[in-house]
């Protein structure tokens, strides 16, 4: 990931005018929806996009973004982005071979959903856990998320390999009991991800903000995603999670967020509050 | 109307002078402080570590956490933490000057939503992290202080600082906290 600082804003006020003429012009030509992102990052995310695209201003971005889908797809990559690493929290992966993998071997299907999956690391985390927790065979994976090109990237599963070194320790940490690097190749700095993980495992398109429940899932992901949305956006969310979810099926969320505050909160019971799993009781 | 608000960062050589810093602090401290350490992971060691002796209450930051006075909000390990108006918000961007949580992350946020009714303190470190963030907060007509480079176990951060000219004030430091004090209880603005 490339390391940058954002541009020096002008002032903050316009800036933020800008983002909404911004935000409601992709809305307006597009119909992705970033109006009810949460204003503090997404005001640096799209600094980011800024320094991508060597212009000064939201406005100018905005007269770019409606004119040219190559940029809008550019920037709904930049917009996408949310997960950095294969096993990311380990104990959560811990967690979930825990209180989630013994429910989820009671059913001859297990479906399962990584809810913004962007560049698939996470789908391919779990499909690893699944298998070798002996549940791959029966499972099916659905990965979405809104971005094209994050999705071709998760569907390649090509990632560096001095990465994938590195994610060795997280999946260790996480419970692995064999050898991480049977699970990819490795060639010229790159290492791809096994075609057996692939077998059950989709990438899809799907917006979280904008598009509606598209199955029912034993087991949920939507892990340091709606971080990004604002509450309102937030409670949208959740509804559509909700209703994706089987009866006693399993949420699980990032490590620093919550179902406080949130509309379904008591309709989960918590099976693990450091590591975020939940279980849809009502 | 919401209160001020203190945004703390340090990195190698800063926990002991934070843990002194928040010493300091009645349990009556009117702003919230928000800290961005250097950190790797733990189950809430640092933040038991930080809070022990101050009546303040001390924890990692959640997502969408208010800024309440009496509290001490920690960027949690592998977050960047930002503010957002009376929020706090996490982000999971690439690092920034290396670090995530990275001290110019929440700087520059703290500066955009506070502007005036900030003060921003950077701390020991060896990394650049934190001085551009300084500088936005300054623009933004905050507070700077910096930890004297003398007095510092990594002086090469606010060295930065200082010679970057964004410190108001440059402070050994066991006279950080009291300043604090001083500063935020003194300032009608801040009530």
């Amino acid at each position: 990931m490339n390391e940058t600082s954002p541009p020096t804003c002008a002032d903050v006020a316009r800036s933020h005018s800008e983002i909404d003429d911004l935000t409601g012009a992709i809305f307006r030509q597009y119909g992705y929806d970033f109006r009810h992102y949460a204003r503090a990052s997404l005001g640096r995310r799209l600094s980011l996009c800024l320094a991508d695209e060597k212009l000064q201003d939201f406005t100018a971005l905005r007269e770019r973004v409606v004119h040219d889908p190559d940029c809008m797809q550019r920037v709904l990559f930049r917009l996408s982005i949310n997960v950095t690493a294969m096993f990311r929290d380990p104990l959560f992966f811990s967690a979930l071979r825990r209180q989630a993998v013994p429910w989820l071997r009671t059913f001859p299907t297990v479906r399962s959903w990584v809810a913004g999956c962007s560049t698939g690391e996470e789908a391919y985390s779990l499909a690893l856990l699944l298998m070798e927790e002996g549940l791959y065979e029966r499972s099916r994976i659905y990965a979405t998320d809104m971005s094209a090109t994050a999705l071709a990237k998760a569907s390649a599963g090509i990632y560096r390999l001095k990465d994938m070194q590195s994610h060795t320790k997280n999946y260790l940490q996480a419970g692995g009991d064999g050898d991480f690097s049977q699970w990819y190749t490795a060639n010229y700095g790159k290492a791809k991800m096994s075609d057996e993980l692939k077998r059950n495992l989709l990438f899809a398109q799907h917006n979280l903000v904008t598009d509606s429940v598209f199955n029912e899932f034993h087991l949920v992901l939507c892990r340091n995603v709606m971080i990004y949305f604002d509450r309102e956006l937030q409670a949208r969310v959740h509804d559509l999670i909700y209703h994706s979810l089987a009866m006693f099926g399993i949420l699980g969320l990032g490590n620093k967020e919550s179902l406080a505050f949130t509309p379904y909160e008591s309709c989960y019971e918590t099976l693990d509050s450091a590591n975020k799993l939940y279980k849809k009781v009502r | 109307m919401h209160t001020g608000l203190v945004v703390i960062g340090g990195s190698l050589g800063a926990l002991e002078v934070l843990r002194a810093i928040l010493l300091a602090l009645p349990a009556s401290f009117p702003a919230p402080v928000a800290v961005v350490l250097h950190r790797g992971p733990d189950k809430g060691v640092l933040a038991k570590f930080i809070g022990r002796d101050t009546p303040l209450l001390v924890a990692d930051a959640c997502d969408k956490d208010r800024l309440l006075p009496g509290r001490v909000y920690l960027a949690p390990a592998d977050y960047h933490l930002l503010v957002d108006d009376e929020y706090l918000a996490l982000s999971t961007e690439g690092p920034v000057n290396g670090s995530r949580p990275a001290i110019d992350v929440l700087f520059e946020t703290a500066a955009d939503a506070y502007r005036e009714r900030l003060i921003g303190v950077l701390l020991s470190g060896n990394s650049r992290d934190g001085v551009a963030g300084l500088a936005r907060i300054k623009q933004r007509g905050g507070l700077t202080v910096v930890q004297d480079p003398a007095t510092s176990d990594a002086p090469r951060m606010p060295a930065a600082a200082v010679g970057a000219g964004v410190a108001d004030r440059i402070l050994p430091a066991a006279e950080i906290g009291p300043f604090l004090v001083a500063t935020v209880i003194a300032a009608r603005k801040w009530l």
